[in-house]
């Protein structure tokens, strides 16, 4: 690791993730001295491009942009940070086994078989969405508001939440009030037919969770995913991956002034008076900051940085309560050719490949995950970013990154054994919408949560850091105590994920936290 | 001991080893659960009880006191951050009266911890404390187990108790101070009985209490008996403890506070400064639970205060409310506990106040009301703000203890 300029900083950040970079570009622009310290070789934490195969690289975490805000984009100037598209405004398809497939972008949706009721529910489905989407949208701009505070912000921000549901007009108020507490497998079969378009919705609410579609907040997870982007969803890939986003935040950072350290894992929050004082790095060097921002999960800040002796053990009783087991795998396979993918023309297939044909097959998969095995007939979200972003993979190879439901944590069996066996079940998964992809798979890698617990340093693997959950969410969220970007230990501020709004490369926790940040010393 | 034989459901209260004793002594059948066993409220009468702790010996079955044993490479820290005192200076053979609070700093219990060696405590509480120590111990190297049944537990207490110690043959009692323990040894039955002795006690005067194996338990009661004579020895039920601590101004749980492991109401749970236990708050020794919440009450000010009463007339003033005026118009707070104390021969009472009030000198109106007969009068007599404990008797801290 390179060594910090200087003994003192205005704020460190722990963990250069998304999170942390956005949050310490607008702490540097504010005037700040920043430093991040990341542990890892390279700044991006769950969004980062790397080699899994021999001239194969993957986004290893994240593989699709669709959750961060064009605001934020455009306020951070990425463009002129370098971050380049290879795709905008890719399709969704959800595939059929008969080839049949159904195709849905931004701008509505289209393809095979939906009855004519399918389709005007399904207008009506997207016209709701984007109601509530919009209305919900503004509460992930900011810090939720606290309960039971005189503070008149907390206050106008309840005031103004109610507000906002209030002008969806009584029906659509109704609706959401309905809805928002149900399984979202209720939901879709109050409304749909086609079982198909019913298991692509169902994915959309269960991905990155442990939930099944007929879990009890299904639906919220499904409404924080659409609130997150107003309701226009639009799904991109980065030329050169995940993480060239990452690498222009990070240009941006460096830009607004911020400095930055790779491969600088820090060890503990250092406390001085009941004050977050500043770090103390693995490699022994202390820095001071009176501000310490942690991008790191809730788990590894409070109880792996921090320590439970500066906490209260109510505090950390939640802590350690905080559901962050990961139920989300990955599978890269690096192919020498792409195989035949039948009723999927060459635009389709550059999109976001959908394998849950439909909500009880969900389900069924999901059963396995309750009791510590794997998916038998796994859900599956594929992307082959090589067919936009070629520089990816070796010329005319191709790699597919595939989001994998469910993968245990721990599986009874183990997965020194089961890995190979898991791999297999999800190339021969996907196999069955292109014969002959076996054939074609030269490496693969599977990230099983455990895995994704080691690289990227996220307490139990999880999408979220920390589940995404009516008490784990919005003004409770991570846990009663830490919300609002604050700590019970004054000077230690949050920026992951494990806040409010919750994980996704979105960008909103970094810099809604940055913006306390200010407030507080305002 | 519950007899092995029986399944727990069909005795709900447990016996402790001291009960066959205490049964045979009991001449009102008056008997009480607590803490899950049965024990005793009145042997005789209450009163005469409460003569023997202040002018004799009592002799009282705390067994059912939960006790917890504490040990591990980081027992000292996991209870510094758990109890509001610092317990660095509580060195082996040293015992220390404490507090815990939530995160909220609001009283979840009080207790005693007895310092058995480095890093290995007893802890001493009215009740089950498992749940909070667990989430306590998070984080660090400790085991926690509850020893309740492990340890039979009586309290001697009294003027004579030293005298009647020593006499059943206690040697080296002399140099034990308050609060300090020691291991010590009387004659068995064939071999000596060895136990812990702390001197420790709930009725502020001169007093013992010893620790025993629950099968040691009716060899140490008969030949305490046996051996009290002109002592006077006698045992006493829940009643007259009531009573002497009272008198010694300290506060009981479901009583003067209720914990906040177990309030509903928002605003009844009550932190150690209002309790008046601020002295066992220590904010320099570092974090513990609560202190956040602690610091930001010392900075504002307590709402309200549990203050000792002096009140008129002889009546004692059970569950009263108080009033700023004779008129009654404006409430200043409630009575928690109440008694009329033989020996101060005053009318005494602990009050939880509103803040204004709280000084000592303040006058308050208590609201009595007296059956007469089936006839309810209600009474409105003055209260006057004094000092804590009411009672306290310069032998209770005399080393060597004086002999009877
Ligand atoms: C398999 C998988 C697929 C996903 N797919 C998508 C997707 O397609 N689209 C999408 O939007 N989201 C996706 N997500 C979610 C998204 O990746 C995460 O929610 C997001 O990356 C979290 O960002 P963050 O900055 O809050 O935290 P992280 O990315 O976890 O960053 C935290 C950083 O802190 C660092 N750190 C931790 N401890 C220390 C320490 N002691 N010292 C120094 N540094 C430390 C870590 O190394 C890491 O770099 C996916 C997640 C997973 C697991």
């Amino acid at each position: 690791m390179t060594t910090p300029a200087r003994a003192r900083y205005d704020a460190v950040i722990v963990g250069g993730g998304h999170n942390g970079l956005v949050c310490a570009t607008y702490l540097a622009r504010a005037g700040r001295s920043v430093l991040v310290l990341e542990a890892a070789d390279r700044v991006g934490g769950a969004a980062v491009t790397r080699e899994f195969a021999p001239g194969f690289q993957v986004s290893a975490g994240a593989h699709l942009l669709h959750l961060m805000p064009p605001a934020l984009l455009n306020d951070l100037d990425l463009g002129a940070h370098g971050l380049k598209f290879a795709a905008h405004n890719l399709p969704t398809v959800a595939l059929s086994a008969d080839g049949q497939h159904l195709s849905m972008q931004a701008g509505g949706g289209s393809g095979a078989r939906l009855s004519a009721a399918d389709a005007r529910a399904y207008t009506e489905w997207r016209r709701l969405m984007r109601q509530i989407s919009g209305a919900l949208h503004p509460l992930l701009n900011g810090a939720p508001p606290r309960l039971g505070t005189d503070a008149w912000s907390d206050r106008k921000s309840l005031m103004r939440l109610g507000w906002r549901i209030r002008r969806l007009g009584r029906r659509d108020m109704r609706e959401l009030l309905r809805i928002g507490l149900m399984n979202v497998h209720d939901l879709l079969e109050d409304r749909f037919e086609s079982p198909q378009l019913k298991g692509a919705l169902a994915l959309d609410a269960v991905l990155g969770t442990n939930y099944g579609p007929r879990s009890p907040g299904s639906v919220l997870s499904l409404l924080y995913r659409l609130a997150a982007t107003g309701g226009t969803e639009v799904l991109s890939q980065p030329q050169g991956g995940l993480g060239a986003l990452s690498a222009a935040l990070g240009r941006a950072a460096t830009a607004a002034g911020a400095e930055i350290h790779t491969a600088a894992p820090v060890e503990r929050i250092l406390v001085k008076d009941d004050r977050a004082s500043g770090v103390a790095l693995a490699s022994g060097q202390q820095v001071l900051a009176p501000v310490v921002v942690s991008n790191a999960d809730p788990k590894t800040t409070f109880l792996g940085l921090l320590g439970a002796e500066f906490l209260d053990a109510g505090f950390v009783r939640r802590i350690t309560h905080l559901r962050t087991r990961g139920f989300t795998g990955k599978v890269h396979l690096a192919l020498d050719r792409l195989p035949k993918f039948p009723g999927l023309d060459p635009e389709s297939l550059r999109g976001r490949l959908l394998v849950a044909p439909d909500a009880d097959y969900i389900e069924r998969a999901y059963n396995h995950a309750k009791y510590n095995e794997y998916s038998a007939v796994p859900m599956l979200e594929v992307t082959v970013p090589s067919l936009s972003d070629p520089s990816l993979a070796p010329a005319g190879s191709h790699v597919v990154s595939i989001v994998v439901q469910y993968a245990p944590y721990e599986l009874n069996e183990g997965w020194a054994t089961g890995r190979q066996r898991f791999t297999d079940i999800v190339i021969d998964t996907l196999g069955a919408y292109a014969p002959g992809l076996r054939e074609c798979v030269r490496a693969s890698e599977l990230l099983t949560p455990a895995d994704i617990e080691r690289e990227f340093r996220i307490h139990g693997g999880h999408w979220h850091h920390a589940e995404i959950a009516f008490d784990q969410f919005f003004m409770v969220r991570p846990v009663p105590g830490a919300t609002q970007y604050e700590t019970p230990l004054p000077g230690l501020f949050l920026c992951g994920a494990g806040c409010h709004p919750g994980g996704g490369v979105m960008g909103l926790a970094g810099r809604n936290a940055a913006r306390q940040v200010m407030n507080r010393a305002a | 001991m519950s007899t092995p034989t029986e399944p727990h459901y069909r005795q709900p209260l447990l016996k402790t080893p001291f009960h066959e004793r205490a049964r045979a002594l009991s001449q009102i059948d008056r008997f009480i659960p607590w803490a899950g066993y049965t024990t005793v409220d009145v042997f005789t009468s209450a009163e005469q009880e409460y003569f023997s702790v202040r002018n004799a010996s009592s002799l009282f079955d705390l067994t059912p006191m939960v006790k917890y044993r504490v040990a591990g490479a980081d027992a000292l820290r996991f209870l510094n951050r758990l109890m509001t005192r610092d317990l660095a200076k509580l060195k082996p053979g040293k015992v220390a009266y404490v507090v815990w609070c939530d995160d909220a700093g609001m009283i979840i219990d009080d207790g005693t911890v007895f310092c058995t060696g480095p890093n290995e405590y007893r802890i001493c509480t009215a009740e089950r404390q498992m749940d909070w120590f667990t989430a306590s111990a998070i984080g660090f190297d400790v085991r926690i187990s509850e020893v309740t049944e492990e340890v039979a537990a009586l309290a001697v207490q009294g003027p004579t108790s030293y005298s009647l110690l020593r006499a059943v043959g206690l040697a080296g009692l002399e140099r034990l101070k308050p609060f300090e323990h020691g291991q010590f040894s009387m004659p068995g039955a064939s071999a000596p009985i060895t136990m812990m002795v702390s001197r420790t006690g709930f009725t502020g005067d001169l007093g013992y209490e010893l620790w025993m194996e629950p099968a040691d338990a009716g060899v140490v009661w008969d030949t305490l008996m046996r051996h009290g004579g002109t002592r006077g020895v006698r045992p006493i039920g829940s009643q007259a403890l009531n009573m002497v601590r009272i008198e010694a101004g300290f506060v009981l749980p479901n009583l003067d506070f209720v914990s906040a492991a177990h309030t509903l109401r928002i605003g009844t749970e009550r932190s150690p400064i209002e309790l008046g236990l601020g002295w066992l708050v220590d904010f320099k020794k570092g974090h513990f639970t609560g202190r956040r919440a602690l610091l930001a009450e010392q900075t504002r000010g307590p709402r309200r205060q549990l203050v000792g009463l002096d009140i008129e007339g002889t009546k004692p003033a059970h569950n009263s409310l108080l009033y700023t005026q004779r008129s009654g118009r404006t409430e200043a707070g409630s009575i928690t506990s109440a008694t009329w104390s033989p020996t101060c021969k005053r009318n005494l009472a602990l009050a939880m106040v509103d803040a204004p009030y709280i000084a000592t000198g303040s006058v308050l109106w208590v609201e009595i009301y007296l059956n007469r007969e089936l006839v309810w009068e209600r009474r409105m007599v003055r209260a006057r703000v004094v000092e804590r404990p009411f009672f306290a008797p310069a032998r209770r801290r005399a080393t060597p203890p004086a002999e009877f």
